[in-house]
């Protein structure tokens, strides 16, 4: 085979999904950011949502998430993002909105906006990124950092005493009746990645049906935070990640 | 054909005009002194009617976060609160001013500090003035008086906020929200359609809908030569503003000697004793600012040249009264009779606080 | 004409209905009005007022100095609102656990026993209107047909039915001032 072969249409395997546009983003090599954005941009495409999605970012490391995925979006405050997402979509029933949210925003400073958005129903995706560390500040503590785990603002481990416990913010919003779909996912292999994406489609097609809110969590890693290459980062969620954020559906209706 | 006359609270006044404004969406917190205006949206149900969405949010961060959420995409949306609600919401309404984006917010003020009481106050006008939140930015402020312009600055609150993008803010105070008197409520016109919504804000986050270029509503700009030019745009939205629209009304001006300056529901106190001191011979006028931002000042300039000093009236320490001193430019006295904890003054005590000012040179007029 | 009333008691004896349905009455007769609560957890106990102005000309300030006619009843009121009322003004009030009667001579008073009288009508909630009867027959500044016009304009059509009721306790009220 010759290298026309190769860059001939025939032959292409992998490209950049059509609504992945080509700027460069600020995710750092290794991120579970970049391979969730690919899905996700992937899933718009073929769902057909390119017209009809409306994305809200978060404040955090996907601060910038407008900037990659070729669909209208709206930045919100830190935290604000399911407020912003319920009357986007109130207001516009006919579109489809999700948020894309940090732990941070989704399980700390948003709390109640999380908790109230998917208690009420509203018909959205809230796709959140767990990686139990503040990324794009600089690696301090998270709402979802385990016990013991090293962070900027918990140098010698998170205590319990001191910090309080990580919170498994999809177990409590599965426990919410206005929850249809809640899943627990990662990004780590491809056939995680294989799982993870269709999982976020079934919780597309509950948001077109308008059958409630659906969370899907994507226990992630954070390799510059932990401070480890990106393969060790993805050893180190499996073996310490999962057994706090174990992977599965919690709730499916 | 003849509108209705209707006797009202200011507050349920606020949520019929936005239902005949045909505002697509309310999103509120209960508190004191302005809950009727989503209980009267809630009993009204205009869901059923004109497809309003009507929501009572979680919190009053929630519910300018859903202002910010529903004016994004283009639609007219309000909130309403009062002191301690409205703080609550500065930090929305700084992102919806930053990323130029339409909304009126209502502002029914009582006293504070803190939790301060229920009763009413003018306490919040460095805030809704000066800024509020964080960051170089402006409210349109419109201050009503009666239960009448309490409906019809809604309509005006939502056309200079579409026209200029960026947020306008109704002042009120309890009083105005809590009395009632009569109101011809506006004419009902349809909401906007996705089609007029989309020639209209080309801006807005609706879905792309076969645009090539996707819509983001941002505040965002890492880049500080980006963010400055971003700063300039909305600083010659405000000069536009503060050039086209002034708004004011006078009272006995002409052959005033001085001149009493207040807002809202204090300016209507301040005109009856200005009424009673003229049958006395007194010759006082009364300026009241119906935006609070731009604010008169160069009528109230012009003005100085004519009269021999000013009072300003407002429930609270003496905040108005900045802006009054800075339009005078220190040419004639400006003094402030105010009271606060929610302590409205009545008409004898306007009268006494210009005699205790004037006293001797108001004496004089009587000669 | 220009009437400036206040009506004060206690939370629940019907004082801001009792504005409400005299600034309907002014509305039926094309009048100006203004009704200016006191509001807030006063409603449900403590003291409750309401300032009605009723007026053929445009209305400045809601909030008064003084007023031409005050309804006062309860103690804590009449202590308050006596000395407010203008000279050659009227004070209606209701005697009933009342220690301290109004001494003014300068200003007609009152007293109107409409406890008595809607104990005697077998509807406490008819209190208010015998008062308003009372203050109607010494200030007509609304004729009881507007009153009656505004009640039914205001009330719900399922309470329709207790617009007789409210017409005989103004009637009574007009009696026994």
């Amino acid at each position: 085979m010759t290298s026309e072969d190769i860059i001939k249409n025939g032959s292409v395997v992998y490209s950049r999904p059509r609504l992945l546009n080509e700027r460069n983003t600020h995710y750092c090599p290794g991120c579970s950011h970049g391979v969730v954005h690919r899905i996700l941009a992937e899933l718009l495409d073929e769902m057909g949502l390119e017209d009809k999605a409306i994305g809200v970012a978060p404040v955090g490391c996907a601060v910038f998430a407008y900037n990659y995925i070729d669909v209208d979006w709206i930045e919100a405050a830190h935290g604000r993002a399911p407020a912003v997402a319920t009357a986007a979509n109130r207001l516009n029933p006919e579109n489809v909105v999700f948020t894309y949210q940090g732990d941070g925003d989704l399980a700390a400073i948003g709390t109640a906006e999380t908790i109230h958005a998917a208690n009420r129903g509203e018909n959205i995706v809230m796709i959140f990124i767990n990686n139990a560390i503040y990324g794009m500040t600089g690696g301090q503590m998270a709402p979802t950092t385990l016990l013991g785990q090293k962070t900027a603002t918990s140098p010698y481990g998170r205590r319990a005493d001191i910090n309080g416990f990580p919170i498994k913010m999809s177990d409590i919003l599965a426990q919410l009746d206005g929850t249809c779909y809640v899943t627990r996912q990662a990004v780590h292999t491809p056939a995680a990645v294989r799982k993870a994406k269709k999982a976020l489609r079934t919780a597309f097609e509950n948001a077109i049906a308008k059958r409630g809110t659906s969370v899907v969590e994507f226990v992630s890693t954070c390799n510059s935070g932990w401070k480890l290459s990106p393969a060790k980062a993805n050893e180190w969620m499996a073996a310490n990640m999962f057994e706090k954020y174990p992977l599965g559906d919690l709730k499916s209706i | 054909m003849a509108e209705e006359i209707k006797l009202m609270k200011g507050n349920e006044a606020i949520a019929h005009a936005a239902i005949r404004y045909g505002c697509d969406g309310y999103f509120g917190y209960p508190i004191t002194p302005q809950s009727e205006v989503l209980e009267t949206l809630e009993e009204l149900m205009p869901w059923e009617t004109t497809g309003m969405v009507v929501l009572q949010a979680e919190s009053e961060v929630a519910a300018i976060n859903m202002v910010y959420g529903g004016a994004a995409t283009g639609k007219a949306v309000m909130t309403s609160s009062s002191s301690p609600g409205v703080s609550l919401k500065q930090e929305g309404i700084s992102y919806i001013a930053a990323a130029e984006l339409p909304a009126l917010i209502v502002n029914v003020m009582r006293g504070g500090p803190g939790l301060g009481t229920i009763q009413p106050s003018q306490a919040d006008y460095f805030q809704a003035t000066k800024g509020g939140g964080h960051g170089d930015y402006h409210l349109i402020v419109l201050a009503p008086a009666t239960v009448q312009e309490m409906a019809d600055f809604v309509g005006l609150g939502f056309d200079l906020s579409f026209k200029y993008r960026t947020p306008a803010m109704i002042l009120a105070d309890g009083i105005v929200g809590q009395m009632m008197e009569k109101v011809v409520l506006p004419e009902p016109r349809p909401r906007r359609t996705a089609e007029e919504i989309a020639e209209q804000c080309p801006w807005a986050a609706t879905g792309k809908h076969g645009r090539k270029e996707r819509n983001v509503m941002t505040s965002l700009e890492l880049e500080p030569d980006k963010m400055e030019v971003n700063n300039l745009r909305l600083q010659e939205t405000y000069k536009r503003i503060e050039e086209n629209e002034v708004r004011y009304k006078e009272y006995h001006v002409e052959d005033a000697e001085y001149l009493i300056v207040a807002f809202g529901s204090v300016a209507r106190i301040c005109l009856k004793a200005i009424e009673d001191a003229r049958a006395r011979g007194i010759k006082i006028g009364l300026l009241r600012p119906i935006t609070l931002w731009p604010f008169p000042s160069d009528r109230l300039k012009e003005l100085s040249s004519k009269i021999k000093g000013i009072l300003t009236v407002e429930l609270n320490a003496g905040q108005m009264i900045e802006d009054v001193k800075l339009a005078v430019e220190c040419k004639i006295p400006v003094y402030h009779f105010g009271r606060m904890g929610g302590i409205v003054p009545n008409p004898g005590e306007v009268m006494n606080a210009f005699n205790n000012c004037f006293g001797e040179a108001s004496n004089n007029s009587d000669l | 004409m220009k009437e400036e009333i206040i009506i004060a008691g206690f939370g629940g004896q019907g004082v801001l209905s009792m504005g409400k349905i005299l600034a309907y009455a002014g509305l039926m007769e094309n009048l100006e009005v203004t009704w200016m609560p006191s509001y807030g957890p006063e409603q449900r106990g403590g003291t409750a007022n309401v300032t009605v102005i009723v007026s053929d000309s445009p209305i400045s300030s809601p909030v008064l100095d003084t007023y031409d006619t005050a309804v006062l009843l309860n103690q804590q009121s009449l202590d308050k609102f006596e000395a407010k009322v203008k000279p050659g003004g009227t004070l209606i009030y209701d005697p009933s656990g009342i220690h301290r009667p109004p001494t003014r001579t300068d200003i007609k008073i009152v007293p109107v026993d409409a406890m008595s009288a809607a104990i005697e009508m077998n509807n406490t909630k008819t209190y208010n209107m015998i008062l308003l009867g009372a203050l109607l027959k010494h200030r007509p500044i609304v004729s009881v047909d507007a009153v009656l016009r505004g009640l039914k304009k205001t009330l719900p059509d399922r309470h329709h039915h207790l617009i007789p009721l409210n017409e005989k306790a103004i009637d009574r009220g007009m009696d026994i001032a």
